[in-house]
C-alpha cells in the first residue's frame, strides 16, 4: 500500500500487500512445540500402559523427534521463511503419532514372538531413520528448488522419469520387484523402495507444466460438441497417453490403490486446468467403465468387492475379508473414546503398521481420536489448498492444488478402505504408516507445498526478474481478482 | 483457476467429511456389533487379562482355582490346588479351548462381567483398582472329596464317588477317576496345551475329562433295588411281605433266558427285608412285574430318574428306566438291569433319599457366589427335587431298616465299629457278552443311620482289581465307607 509504484513493473506481484508480511515462524514453532508435546504424552502414555519401563529407546525417540523438526524448523526459516506455519506442525504430529503406533505395535509384535520363539527385528528405528533421511532430502528439495516455477524446465524429464520408475517394477523379474505379493517394489539387497510413490510426485509436476502451458489451447482450439469445447487430441495426447500408460502399469502390478489414486489426481489438475467440469463427468465415467471391465476380468477384484460387501461373510475365505473384518473390530472395540494407547489390541490386525494404521489408531484412540486425525490431515490439505489459491503464478496453483488433493485423495483411498467406505485397495496413509518411500516422496511433497506457500505469502521482491518462460495468457485470470480500486496502479493493467 | 481450486477444496472438504461419517458409522452405531462378535478375540483377551475370581471350597475357604501373575499379555494364570482331585467340579479354564465345570457355569461371575458386578467395577475404575471377578463358593467339603479320590486312585480304579449332604442336597463330593490336570489346559504357552489336549481327548485313552459322576450313565444293578423297595412299600407291602426264594426264574416271555441269584444260591429269607438285605434278584424281578410299569415309572420319578435338565449347575446326563414295555423287561429293569442307567449323582440320590425320609433334595454345587471383597451376591437355598416324595417318612424307615440289614451281609473293609450305616450294593452287568464282562461295582450308603450327614454312592467299573469276581460289596463298599468316615469324623 505503501510503494504501489515499486509493483509497477511486475504486474502479479501487485496483488499482494507490499508491506512487510509477518512470517509467522514463531507460530511455526510454539505449533511444532505443542505437537511435540503431543508426541512425547503419546510415547509416555503406551509405555505406562504396556507396563514397560520408562527405556532410554523412548528417551532416544523424543531427542531424535525433537531434532528433525528443529532442523526442518531452522530450515524454513532460513529457505522459505514465508511459508505456511501450519503444514509443518501438522506433519510433525502425524508423522509422530505413526512413530509411538509402530513403536507400540513393535511392543506387541516382540511379545508375540517372544512367545512363539520366533525372532524379531523392531520397526520404529528403521521408521525415525527413514524420517532423518527423509528430512535430508527435504532438504534438498528445500534448497535446490528456490522457486518452484523452475521445475517447469524439467516438467517432460520429469515425467518421463516418472512413467520409467513406475513401470520398472512391472518389467523387472519378480526376485528384484516383489515384496508380499505386490510387484511395486525395487530391491536393491537390504532395502528397497516404491518407486510408484515418487513417480507420483514426478507426474505431478508434468501434468500441471503440460496442463499450464495448454491450458487456453483445451478451450479455444477444439470443436464443439454438445456444446462442450473439446480441445484438440494432439493437445490433450501427452497428458492421456502419459495417465494411460500409468494406469496400465498399475493395472499391470496389481496396485489398484495407487490406481485409483492417480485416477483421482489427473482427474482433478485436468479440471482445475480446464474449468471444465465435463471432464470429472467423463473420468468418472470412464472409471465406472473400466471398473466393471476390471471387475468382470479379474478375480482378486470381484474379491476385494465381495471383500467390501460383507467382510464378515468372506472371513475364512483364502484373501477373504479377515483384515478389514479384523480392522473392523478393532475400530468396535475402541468406539468413541477408544482403549487408551498401549491397552488395545492393534497387532491382531494384519499389516497393521503400513494398511491398517489407521485402524490401529482408531482402536486406541476411539472415534475421537480418529476424527482429530482426519482433521488434521484436512487442515493439511486446506493450508495447501489455499496456498494454492494465494500464489501467483498457474503452474504453482495448479501443482499445489494437485498436491493438496494427493493428500486428501490417498487418505480417503486407505481410510476409505480400512473403514468399508470402499474396497479396499493398499495405499499408505500419508506420514503415518511404517515405511521409507512414502515417507520420503511425502517430504517431498511437503517441500514443494511449503515452496508453493512460501511464495504465495511473500512479499513483493523488487529485485527478481519476472520469469520469461510463463506464458502470458496464464497469468490473466489471477490477476483478474482481488484487486482494491485504489490500487490501480501503471502495471495493474496488464492481461485485462 | 481459482473457482475450481476453490471446488476441488470443498470437494477434499466433502471426502474427509465422508470419512468422518463412514468412521462414526462403524466405531459408534454398529461398534457394539463388532464388539461382540464372536471372532473378534480382544473382549475374550481382556477377560483373559482381568484378575479371575477364586472357586472356593470348605469352612476354611480353601481355593481351588485361583490366580497367579504371569508375564505374558494376559496378566494372569489360572493355577488350580490339587487339580486332578477337583477337576471334575471345577473343570478347566483355558484360552484355547473355553471352560467347562463350575467355570463355565458361572464363567460371568468368575470373569466379571456379571451383571451384579457392574456397580464394583464402576467403582473400581473410579478408584484405579484393576476390575477382578467374583468368586464362587463350594459345597464341596476338601477332606470328604480328598479321602475318595485317594481311595479310588490308590487301586487305580475308574469310576465315580458322589457324596451328599442328604437334608440339604449339598455336593459333598464329586469324584471321578481318571482324572486330569486342568493346570495343563490353562497354560499360556499354546503348544503344550495343545499337546495336553490332544492326550486327553484321545479316542482310545481312559476319557479322564469325562465327569462320570454327572456325564455318565451306567446300569445300577442291585442299587436299584432301593427303587424297587420303595415302590412295593408305597404300594402297600411291608418288610414281612413275603416274596419268594427261587434261586432263579426263567423270564416270562422268554425260551431260555433265566435270571439268577447271585452265586445261584436261594434267597436265604423269603421276606421282603431278606430279599433286599440279601440282594436276591429273583425276589425283586417278581416284586417289579407285580407292581407294573407305572408304579415303578412312577416312584423312580420322584427320586429324580427321567429328569431331564437337572443342572448342579453342571449339566445332569439325564436318567432313565427304559420302555418297560414287557414282562420280561419289567423282570431285568427290577434288578437294575436291562435299560435302566442311573448317573452316580442319581444313585446317590437314591440313599439321600431314603435319608431325608423319603424326600430327594436338589443337588447342588455352589454354596454361594461372591463378590470380589467376598461379600455374598448370590446364596443357593435347599429345595426339593420333585414334587412328591419318593416314599413317605414311615417307608423311608422300613427301607432304611433293610438298608441297615443289607450292610451287615456286606463284606468289604472300613467297617468302624459304632458307626451305623444304612447301604445297597450292586454289581451290574454290562457289555455285549454280559456274562464275560467284568461287572460294575457299586455301593449306595447313607451314615448315621440315626442322623444323615452323608449319602453316597460308589462306582468302580469293570470290576476294579476283581475281574469277573468283582461285587459291589468287595470293590465299592470300602472307598464308600472311607468316604463317609472322612465326613462324619475320625476317618
Amino acid at each position: 500500500m505503501s510503494q504501489p509504484a515499486a509493483d509497477s513493473q511486475l504486474g502479479q506481484f501487485s496483488t499482494n500487500p507490499p508491506r512487510e508480511l509477518p512470517t509467522r515462524r514463531g507460530t511455526e514453532l510454539a505449533l511444532l512445540a505443542f505437537a511435540a508435546f503431543i508426541v512425547t504424552c503419546a510415547f509416555v502414555l503406551v509405555e505406562a500402559n504396556q507396563e514397560q519401563e520408562l527405556t532410554w529407546s523412548i528417551f532416544w525417540y523424543g531427542v531424535a523427534y525433537l531434532g528433525i523438526f528443529s532442523v526442518a524448523h531452522l530450515a524454513v526459516r532460513r529457505w522459505a521463511p514465508y511459508a505456511d506455519p501450519l503444514i509443518l506442525p501438522c506433519v510433525a504430529l502425524l508423522n509422530g503419532m505413526g512413530l509411538v503406533m509402530i513403536y507400540r505395535i513393535d511392543l506387541a509384535l516382540a511379545e508375540k514372538a517372544q512367545q512363539t520363539g520366533d525372532s524379531f527385528t523392531p520397526d520404529a528405528p528403521k521408521q525415525v531413520l527413514w524420517t532423518v533421511i527423509s528430512l535430508a532430502l527435504f532438504l534438498a528439495v528445500l534448497i535446490l528448488i528456490s522457486d518452484h516455477r523452475t521445475l517447469t524446465r524439467y516438467a517432460y524429464t520429469l515425467g518421463l522419469v516418472g512413467i520409467i520408475a513406475l513401470s520398472l517394477p512391472a518389467v523387472l523379474p519378480r526376485s528384484l520387484s516383489e515384496v508380499n505379493g505386490a510387484k511395486v517394489w525395487l530391491k536393491f539387497g537390504f532395502f528397497s523402495i516404491q518407486p510408484g510413490e515418487f513417480a507420483k510426485i514426478a507426474l505431478m509436476i508434468f501434468f500441471a507444466s503440460f496442463l499450464v502451458s495448454k491450458r487456453d489451447l483445451f478451450t479455444v482450439a477444439g470443436k464443439r460438441v454438445l456444446g462442450v469445447e473439446l480441445p484438440r487430441a494432439r493437445d490433450l495426447g501427452p497428458i492421456l497417453i502419459a495417465a494411460m500408460a500409468c494406469l496400465g502399469i498399475l493395472v499391470f502390478e496389481k496396485d489398484l490403490g495407487t490406481a485409483l489414486l492417480f485416477f483421482g489426481i489427473v482427474l482433478v489438475m485436468l479440471y482445475v486446468a480446464t474449468e471444465r467440469i465435463i471432464w470429472v463427468v467423463v473420468g468418472l465415467g470412464m472409471f465406472a467403465v473400466g471398473g466393471i471391465i476390471a471387475y468382470n476380468l479379474f478375480g482378486h477384484v470381484q474379491q476385494r468387492v465381495a471383500n467390501w460387501i460383507d467382510p464378515l461373510a468372506t472371513y475364512d475365505d483364502p484373501g477373504g475379508g479377515y483384515q478389514i473384518a479384523q480392522g473392523l473390530f478393532g475400530l468396535g472395540t475402541g468406539g468413541m473414546a477408544g482403549t487408551g494407547l498401549g491397552s488395545g489390541r492393534p497387532e491382531m490386525v494384519p499389516a497393521a503398521n503400513t494398511d491398517f494404521i489407521t485402524a490401529a489408531l482408531g482402536e486406541e484412540l476411539g472415534l475421537i481420536g480418529l476424527s482429530a486425525i482426519l482433521l488434521l490431515y484436512l487442515l493439511l490439505a486446506m493450508r495447501g489448498m489455499r496456498s494454492a489459491l494465494a500464489v501467483r503464478d498457474t503452474f504453482g496453483k495448479l501443482l499445489g492444488g494437485g498436491l493438496s488433493f494427493a493428500i486428501v485423495m490417498q487418505l480417503f483411498v486407505i481410510v476409505g478402505g480400512v473403514t468399508k467406505l470402499i474396497p479396499m485397495t493398499g495405499v499408505t496413509t500419508p506420514f503415518l504408516s511404517r515405511g521409507g518411500s512414502s515417507l520420503l516422496a511425502n517430504y517431498i511433497l511437503i517441500a514443494l507445498l511449503l515452496r508453493i506457500s512460501d511464495a504465495a505469502r511473500r512479499p513483493a521482491a523488487p529485485s527478481k526478474p519476472r520469469p520469461q518462460q510463463q506464458a502470458p495468457l496464464a497469468e490473466a485470470h489471477t490477476v483478474m481478482v482481488q484487486r482494491p480500486d485504489n490500487m490501480g496502479g501503471p502495471g495493474g493493467g496488464r492481461g485485462q | 483457476m481459482n473457482t475450481p481450486l476453490r471446488k476441488v477444496g470443498v470437494a477434499m472438504l466433502a471426502m474427509v467429511a465422508l470419512l468422518l461419517v463412514n468412521t462414526t458409522y462403524v466405531q459408534f452405531v454398529k461398534a457394539d456389533d463388532y464388539r461382540t462378535d464372536g471372532r473378534n478375540q480382544r473382549v475374550l483377551l481382556e477377560e483373559y487379562s482381568r484378575q479371575r475370581g477364586q472357586i472356593v471350597a470348605g469352612e476354611n475357604g480353601q481355593v481351588l482355582a485361583g490366580v497367579e501373575p504371569s508375564n505374558d499379555k494376559y496378566e494372569f494364570t489360572r493355577t488350580y490346588l490339587n487339580g486332578p482331585v477337583y477337576a471334575p467340579v471345577t473343570g478347566y479354564y483355558s484360552i484355547i479351548y473355553g471352560a467347562t465345570g463350575i467355570e463355565l457355569a458361572h464363567d460371568e461371575v468368575l470373569n466379571g462381567s456379571d451383571p451384579r458386578l457392574l456397580v464394583r467395577r464402576l467403582s473400581d475404575m473410579v478408584t484405579g483398582r484393576d476390575p477382578r471377578g467374583g468368586n464362587v463358593q463350594l459345597t464341596v467339603r476338601p477332606s470328604v472329596q480328598e479321602t475318595a479320590y485317594k481311595a479310588m486312585t490308590d487301586k487305580g480304579f475308574h469310576g465315580s464317588v458322589v457324596a451328599l449332604d442328604p437334608k440339604t442336597g449339598d455336593i459333598l463330593a464329586m469324584v471321578s477317576t481318571p482324572s486330569y490336570d486342568p493346570n495343563r489346559l490353562a497354560a499360556h504357552n499354546g503348544e503344550k496345551v495343545r499337546s495336553a489336549w490332544a492326550e486327553l481327548t484321545d479316542k482310545n485313552g481312559d476319557k479322564p475329562m469325562l465327569n462320570r459322576a454327572i456325564r455318565e450313565t451306567y446300569p445300577p444293578g442291585s442299587t436299584f433295588k432301593l427303587v424297587t423297595a420303595a415302590a412295593a412299600l408305597e404300594n402297600g407291602a411291608g418288610p414281612d411281605t413275603p416274596v419268594t426264594r427261587a434261586a432263579n426264574v426263567q423270564v416270562p416271555g422268554t425260551s431260555n433266558t433265566d435270571l439268577e441269584n447271585f452265586a445261584r444260591q436261594p434267597c436265604p429269607g423269603g421276606t421282603l427285608k431278606d430279599a433286599l438285605a440279601f440282594s436276591c434278584n429273583t425276589a425283586f424281578a417278581e416284586l417289579a412285574d407285580q407292581l407294573g410299569a407305572e408304579k415303578l415309572r412312577e416312584t423312580a420319578a420322584n427320586f429324580g430318574i427321567g429328569q431331564q435338565d437337572l443342572s448342579v449347575p453342571m449339566p445332569v446326563a439325564p436318567s432313565g428306566l427304559g420302555d418297560l414295555a414287557s414282562t420280561a423287561e419289567l423282570y431285568q429293569s427290577g434288578i437294575g438291569q436291562r435299560d435302566v442307567r442311573l448317573t452316580p449323582l442319581q444313585d446317590a440320590l437314591l440313599s439321600a433319599t431314603v435319608a431325608n425320609g423319603g424326600v430327594t433334595m436338589k443337588p447342588q454345587l455352589v454354596k454361594a457366589l461372591l463378590a470380589p471383597d467376598l461379600t455374598p451376591m448370590e446364596e443357593f437355598t435347599p429345595e426339593e427335587l420333585t414334587g412328591d416324595p419318593a416314599l413317605s417318612a414311615a417307608n423311608a424307615e422300613v427301607l432304611k431298616d433293610m438298608m441297615l440289614a443289607s450292610e451287615d451281609n456286606t463284606k468289604g473293609g472300613g467297617k468302624r465299629p459304632g458307626l451305623k450305616i444304612a447301604s445297597k450294593t450292586g454289581t451290574a452287568e454290562h457289555g455285549v457278552n454280559e456274562k464275560q464282562t467284568p461287572p460294575h461295582a457299586w455301593y449306595t450308603a447313607f451314615a448315621p443311620a440315626d442322623d444323615p450327614q452323608i449319602a453316597v454312592a460308589v462306582i468302580v467299573e469293570s470290576g476294579g482289581d476283581r475281574g469277573l469276581a468283582a461285587t459291589g460289596g468287595s470293590v465299592a463298599a470300602s472307598i464308600g465307607r472311607a468316604t463317609i468316615n472322612a465326613a462324619v469324623g475320625g476317618g
